[in-house]
């Protein structure tokens, strides 16, 4: 087995830009989840209306990219107002499953037959980010050192997300230690206490809704960006549980837990499917076929997050007391 | 390197839904959609694939007469779409009857022809030829003739069936859905009664029912037992019948399926839930573990059976029985009436029973119930044995009913959550009420809207519910906010 080429490659994905898209949606669950208490298991809902609000006005309507993302980001102001208003005053339950219902629903209908001409219908959507690459101002060539190197394009795209992951994060902590992000953690403690203080508990939560929101949304921008392509089935629930998994590893209701999730999560995935994949190929395994292997990392990722909400649901650096928080 | 990533990426996603179009080979002569593009002339090169509601069933090209065919997993609504990028430039396809069809209705056994038509493409305005009325004759849902000529061709579309027939059609279908769905439903809401736990795992447990099913009545073992009874038994009055069908694989399949999903039922309960319980884990923990356990559950049932679409061996030619104005197979007659049976069976059980009155009240107030001297621990566990049962018996219905894939059960879990809000959170009648409209509002939205946002109209109808009477139809009035 090469030891080298799997650590090699397992580095590649950690700091690659998926890894920051997926740190991008994070931060903003850590907003819903991590200081708001709100169970979206929607995520994913976001990051595809982001995702087609840049593809459908660059590539259905021909506006230019930077309008695009604006229109992305209404659409995730308006997928949350359209979540938010019927369940944020009923248990968090409700909401868990709307959201998950209501991203299954966003996807049926941006898949749907009757917008083929507007969403692309199954096939998606091509050809809405030349603009994007074409900014790059990077020289073309190799930048970086021996295995550790990525095209002029990737580091374009990269220093593009992660340098939004860092404004994220620091948005984030700005508002946090804000007045307005104290009213938001005491909701998550105790919802009566602060009704009691006079706030309007719904107005907030819808508030951190809303951003949590836009974060998914401009990593869904930036997921089709980087691919250049988007398909409506890419945008499935299973995005949103690694996104939860990235969050309970990293930990939640701290600034640099989905960051640090992210990067450990896509570090120890492209191992263990290197490792495998490895492994079939001289049989050592034999019961699983390669094809198999996406579905093993995601019984895995399944059983991280058992085990991580069980024995450390502070994640890697969270703070155990503000995890203890209970439904009501 | 990146790109790969990306790729794997992808592909992991896309694999879920775009699964391999790998069609059962099945040696009873399975259902397929076939045709040949001759009109103006054969074309060779021209894709065609086929879908059911979201999932891409398959792809065909056309050979060098314009023969195309595509097998299918079993009998249904399928939408067929021709690729107009594959169709050469000298032709384009013809307005009538265009490059897609619908609502194709495929009938257990049957293989259809569906047509397209092409035109040269400087009178791409051409009206269409006679032959395509011939469509009328066969309107797939309704009551042509050649219904029970399983196997032979029956040419034409079915989006043109007479609105009242397509609605009774539907009625029927969505009438056992929602049943299907509500056997598998009350199990959810009964544990999220006991233990106020939205068990995201129900979903694969339904799934497991399935594959069980499947494993144990494609066993030669169970086959063998079959023909030996019937042989010894065939001229015993009454009892050589009786044996016989008993004996069958898939009968006997279902019963080892309802146990062992039964037996999981228990032991997640023993093993996983009631240990987090005296952790005192919290509920929200408690509820991203069961997201947890649904992925292991769901992948290693895919890794194990994998990712192909399959469909149980007995029990899939049938001619369609005809009573007044509804068709329908024997096989659905009979899930249907076994179906009310379970759920007339699981109300008594609720209802006059001790164990039931147990559940009712641990389900209604746990406090309660545990200081009048119900053990909860216990009936807890009996309320997952039977939630597990009921489960894995949706899950070999909705399999007979459709075909068995390892994604089946997700699917159906949402529904599942939009029926248990519909009829109100923790109510096992409401759960019943539940599923049958929302089975109902998925079918018969079909027959205006297209069917790929059926379940986008059940979902959507749990929003709106949410909205004016969030307890739900049945559910108590309290406060939940």
């Amino acid at each position: 087995m090469d030891i080298l080429q799997v650590l090699a490659d397992a580095t590649r994905s950690a700091i690659g830009p998926v890894a920051a898209v997926y740190a991008l949606a994070a931060i903003g669950l850590n907003m819903h989840f991590g200081y708001t208490g709100l169970l979206n298991f929607g995520q994913v809902g976001f990051m595809l209306v982001g995702g087609y609000g840049v593809a459908v006005s660059v590539s259905t309507f021909g506006l230019p990219l930077g309008v695009g993302f604006l229109i992305g980001i209404a659409s995730a102001v308006a997928l949350a107002l359209v979540l938010g208003l019927p369940t944020l005053r009923l248990r968090a339950d409700y909401l868990a499953i709307t959201t998950i219902a209501v991203a299954e629903v966003a996807r049926l209908i941006y898949r749907a037959e009757f917008l083929r001409d507007i969403t692309g219908g199954v096939y998606g959507l091509q050809s809405f980010s030349t603009a994007f690459y074409q900014w790059n101002p990077f020289p073309s060539g190799t930048y970086g050192f021996g295995w550790l190197s990525f095209s002029a394009r990737d580091l374009w795209v990269m220093t593009v997300t992660w340098g939004l992951v860092l404004v994220g994060s620091a948005v984030m902590w700005l508002l946090i230690h804000s007045p307005w992000g104290r009213v938001i953690k005491g909701i998550r403690e105790d919802e009566d206490a602060v009704r009691s203080l006079g706030k309007n508990v719904f107005v907030y939560k819808m508030q951190s809704l809303i951003i949590g929101g836009v974060f998914g949304a401009l990593a869904g921008a930036m997921l089709v960006v980087n691919q250049q392509t988007i398909t409506p089935d890419q945008f499935m629930p299973q995005v949103t549980f690694y996104l939860w998994a990235i969050l309970l590893l990293g930990g939640a209701g701290r600034t640099l837990g989905p960051v640090l999730g992210s990067v450990v999560m896509w570090f120890l995935l492209s191992v263990t499917d290197s490792v495998l994949r490895q492994l079939i190929a001289t049989d050592v395994i034999t019961f699983i076929a390669s094809s198999e292997i996406g579905g093993v990392r995601h019984a895995l990722v399944g059983v991280a997050l058992l085990v991580l909400i069980i024995f450390r649901p502070q994640g890697l650096i969270g703070n155990r007391k503000e995890m203890l928080i209970n439904v009501k | 390197m990146r790109r790969r990533l990306v790729t794997v990426l992808l592909a992991v996603v896309t694999a879920i839904l775009v699964t391999p179009a790998v069609a059962v080979a099945d040696t009873q002569g399975g259902e397929t959609l076939n045709g040949q593009i001759r009109k103006p002339e054969t074309v060779a090169g021209i894709d065609i694939t086929v879908f059911q509601g979201d999932e891409e069933i398959g792809t065909a090209t056309t050979d060098s007469e314009g023969r195309w065919e595509v097998a299918l997993p079993g009998p249904g609504n399928y939408r067929v779409v021709l690729d107009e990028e594959s169709v050469p430039d000298e032709f384009v396809v013809a307005d009538q009857p265009g490059a897609e069809h619908a609502d194709v209705n495929v009938r257990p056994g049957q293989q259809r022809t569906v047509i397209f038509v092409l035109a040269y493409a400087d009178e791409a305005s051409t009206e269409p030829s006679p032959s395509q009325s011939s469509d009328d004759a066969d309107d797939g849902a309704g009551a042509a003739a050649s219904d029970t000529e399983d196997g032979l061709a029956a040419p034409g579309v079915s989006s043109n069936a007479s609105f009242g027939t397509k609605a009774i059609q539907l009625t029927v279908a969505g009438l056992l859905y929602g049943l299907i769905i509500a056997i598998s439903a009350v199990g959810l809401s009964l544990i999220f009664g006991t233990t106020k736990l939205t068990n995201f795992a129900h979903g694969d447990m339904v799934t497991f029912g399935a594959l069980m099913a499947l494993l144990v009545s494609g066993m030669t073992l169970f086959a063998g037992l079959h023909t030996a009874v019937t042989n010894l038994l065939a001229d015993v009055w009454l009892l050589g019948p009786v044996l016989g069908f008993v004996t069958r694989p898939m009968v006997l399949g279902t019963v080892v399926a309802v146990l062992l999903g039964a037996a999981l039922g228990a032991f997640l309960e023993r093993f996983i839930w009631r240990p987090l319980r005296k952790r005192n884990v919290a509920l929200i923990q408690m509820f991203i573990v069961s997201i947890g356990l649904a992925m292991v559950l769901r992948h290693v049932l895919m890794v194990a059976f994998g990712s192909n679409r399959m469909s149980y061996p007995d029990f899939q030619l049938q001619a369609m029985l005809r009573l007044g104005p509804i068709a329908i197979t024997p096989r659905d007659l009979v899930l249907m009436i076994l179906s009310v049976l379970v759920l007339v069976g699981v109300a008594a059980l609720l209802q006059f029973t001790r164990v039931g009155k147990a559940m009712r009240a641990v389900s209604d107030n746990r406090d309660l119930a545990e200081s009048s001297g119900i053990n909860v621990d216990r009936v807890t566990l009996y309320v997952w044995t039977l939630g597990g049962a009921l489960t894995a018996l949706g899950g070999v219905f909705y399999g007979l009913n459709q075909i068995v894939h390892w994604q089946m059960g997700f699917h159906l879990l949402l529904l599942m959550f939009a029926a248990v809000i519909l009829g109100g959170l923790g109510t096992a009648y409401g759960a019943m009420v539940g599923g049958l409209i929302i089975g109902l509002v998925a079918q018969l939205s079909t027959l205006w809207f297209p069917s790929q946002l059926m379940n986008a109209w059940a979902l959507g109808l749990m929003i709106i519910m949410l909205l004016v009477r969030p307890q739900g139809i049945l559910g108590r009035r309290e406060r939940v906010g």
